[in-house]
């Protein structure tokens, strides 16, 4: 083994409750793969390899959200062998669609899915990895976007701060030169409160946005819903809208209550 | 009295969070688990109070490798309420996105997932780094891995949870032009997955065959994949709305998780073999001809040679891409129009890992009062654990390690999708 290939940063991929659709992101950027691994060694990442480098990694990428006891243990010991812990995915960010079950009580969705719910160990929480340990950066989408996820590799591998935009799909949407699908066909989309990175893929299949990629930086949900009500929009649609695969972040969750009957 | 106990804590190269806990004494085996810890999520109760037409887009969340799968059950389901017939060039369509989900999710199990297995390596990069010809063989396979999931962007707007497919069609059709851009990248296609038969057709298989019943969909003209009866080598024929009353779900003692069974039968095998077994005289002549220059016929009992079929399937998938594309033309809608009214429905599809069944029922509005989803992983286990209580006498001389590693690439040969399986499995509170 070269010296280089011995010295190559150490890659940990880590999964908790989750699609496997933002780990998958990592085996989908099919012309990068090979590259990539000659110039980190993927030490640790189950999906793709049976072999395991033994910790500390120098970066770990963490999917999934945490809504077992037990993984809100383990979630502590890939923080203590991370020199860097970034989370992939709206589930690893902000809990992903399981967190749907922390608007209901959980002990009565056990039943409706499992014939003996003493088997079944939950927490009635599905939550963000943040809520447990430091995090150092946060990757947004369900799933990922693959370019972005090439991003943060590399400004990880180089020392420095990944660059991922913190504006609204709206921008994306001006971009590509879509026609506004609220304002043309009065089309409800969470474009202008969710945070871009998709390419805004919805609006231009002419479909309002459903929140891939959860709030963006500043948003500003109560106009949004505000607009929506004014449009002849009952308060039971408002709250399912604003609660899809990102509805536990913050700002959603929030507005989504606040309409709630 | 010799006892042994094989455990793999952490299955490697599936998708989802499994572990293996096999218990042999006196050379026999006496208890077989393939136990599931991915946590439950719960998505039959989440789905209750959802509108229709946002269950496609929740449903595909249940697996990230096989999205369509799960888009498309929900979405039959609901046509199959509402009375919608989507024919001409929006089935097509459908078929088409279908396709690149097979050739992506084939693809990468057969030579990231599976290959490394029969050459003995921990993984594909590994692999690629070691040989250079293998490096072109996973090279190649990256390509058509792409390709698959070019055709899910072009359809189906993104890769991973596409966002266009939508209960009576799409939200927005492609042009024949961007059908087109892909044509090229197919012809490749057409010649590397004929070399990927050809290239796994030269593995070594352990000597291995059961005699499975095998599940699949069988359709009047086409290798199944969206639609057709469920039908068995043993007489099952059966609609789609018969699912309920002729599986169920066992709940074994020594297991927590629950286990698909033929009712009064016993388990059952769905996925490439069993499709394989079941529709060899729906494939195509070329595809019929690649099957027998790697040594098939038209029925295969090793589960090891699922690679080989796996990889005529993609095959098959690209050559029908090309047909589809071929005859496309642009519909002038991209949705057909239905009323929504109340009701029960039911849908099946061939997932890359076998048949995915749903069943839902919505109120008036449209709003699911009840789900039942039934991934293919969940169907098979009681087949692979089956498979490893035959599977590990044969080799218990072995040593452990390489003991270990067969008993894996066994489990490996179903390809299992734990992340699907889990929100149905019951979770197994024994850890080792």
């Amino acid at each position: 083994m070269t010296e280089r290939a011995k010295n190559r940063p150490k890659l940990a991929v880590w999964k908790f409750s989750s699609c496997d659709g933002c780990q998958l992101s990592l085996l989908d950027c099919e012309d990068e793969l090979l590259a990539l691994t000659d110039q980190i060694e993927i030490a640790n990442f189950p999906e793709a390899s049976r072999a395991v480098v033994k910790g500390p990694y120098d970066l770990s990428l963490v999917e999934g959200s945490i809504s077992t006891a037990h993984d809100a243990e383990r979630i502590h010991h890939v923080r203590r062998v991370s020199k860097h812990l970034v989370t992939i995915g709206a589930c690893a960010t902000v809990g992903g669609i399981q967190a749907l079950r922390n608007f209901k009580d959980v002990n009565e969705l056990i039943p409706l899915v499992y014939a003996k719910p003493e088997y079944i160990s939950t927490l009635g929480k599905s939550t963000p990895i943040s809520e447990h340990v430091f995090v150092d950066f946060e990757l947004n989408g369900c799933p990922i976007n693959k370019v972005q996820l090439v991003e943060v590799i590399s400004a990880f591998l180089h020392g420095r701060k990944p660059v991922t935009p913190g504006y609204s799909v709206c921008l994306e949407c001006k971009r590509r030169g879509n026609v506004c699908v609220t304002v043309a066909h009065g089309e409800p989309c969470l474009g202008p409160v969710v945070h871009a990175g998709c390419g805004a893929i919805c609006p231009s299949c002419n479909r309002g946005c459903y929140g891939c990629f959860g709030p963006m930086e500043t948003p500003n949900p109560p106009s949004l819903s505000a607009m929506w009500l004014a449009g002849g929009m009952a308060p039971d649609e408002v709250v399912r809208r604003l609660r899809g695969v990102t509805a536990a972040a913050e700002p959603f969750r929030k507005e989504s209550e606040l309409h709630e009957k | 009295m010799k006892s042994k106990t094989i455990k793999v804590g952490y299955l490697a190269r599936v998708e989802g969070e499994g572990a293996l806990h096999i218990r042999v004494k006196d050379g026999k085996v006496t208890e077989v688990q393939l136990q599931i810890f991915e946590p439950p999520r719960f998505f039959e109760a989440l789905l209750r109070g959802r509108l229709y037409s946002e269950v496609p887009d929740i449903t595909a969340r249940i697996c990230g490798i096989c999205p369509i799968a799960y888009q498309m059950g929900s979405i039959q389901a609901m046509e199959d309420i509402f009375g919608v017939k989507v024919e001409g060039p929006l089935r097509d369509l459908r078929r088409l996105i279908y396709c690149g989900e097979w050739i992506e999710s084939h693809v990468l199990h057969v030579a990231m997932l599976h290959a490394p297995d029969f050459l003995g390596y921990e993984d594909s990069i590994r692999m690629a780094k070691d040989r250079p010809e293998l490096a072109e063989t996973v090279r190649m396979a990256l390509r058509l891995k792409k390709l698959g999931n070019e055709i899910l962007r072009v359809v189906g707007g993104r890769e991973v949870h596409p966002i266009n497919l939508r209960v009576g069609g799409f939200y927005r059709v492609p042009t024949r032009r961007e059908l087109a851009a892909l044509r090229a990248e197919l012809d490749w296609a057409l010649e590397a997955a004929r070399s990927l038969v050809r290239w796994t057709a030269t593995f070594q298989f352990p000597e291995f065959e059961r005699d499975y019943e095998f599940v699949a969909l069988r359709h009047a003209q086409e290798y199944p994949i969206a639609e057709g009866r469920i039908i068995s080598n043993r007489g099952l024929d059966i609609p789609t709305a018969g699912y309920d009353e002729t599986f169920q779900e066992e709940h074994v003692a020594h297991s927590n998780a629950l286990q698909a069974v033929i009712v009064g039968r016993g388990p059952y095998f769905v996925g490439p073999l069993a499709r394989y077994n079941l529709n060899y005289d729906r494939l195509s002549p070329l595809v019929q001809e690649e099957a027998r220059a790697a040594g098939l016929g038209a029925a295969v009992r090793n589960p090891f040679q699922s690679i080989i079929v796996r990889s005529l399937e993609a095959l098959m998938a690209i050559e029908e891409s090309i047909r589809i594309i071929d005859r496309y033309e642009m519909p002038d809608r991209p949705t057909v129009e239905y009323e929504v009214r109340p009701g029960v429905g039911y849908g099946c599809t061939e997932a890359p890992r076998g048949i995915c069944y749903h069943r839902y029922k919505v109120d008036e509005k449209g709003l699911v009062l009840d789900a039942k989803i039934v991934p293919p992983t969940s169907q098979n286990q009681k087949t692979i654990e089956d498979d490893l209580r035959d599977f590990v006498p044969k080799y218990i001389d072995l040593e452990e390690e390489k003991l270990l590693w067969h008993c894996e690439q066994a489990v490996r040969n179903y390809d299992p999708c734990i992340s699907c399986a889990t929100h149905f499995l019951r979770l197994n509170l024994e850890r080792e």
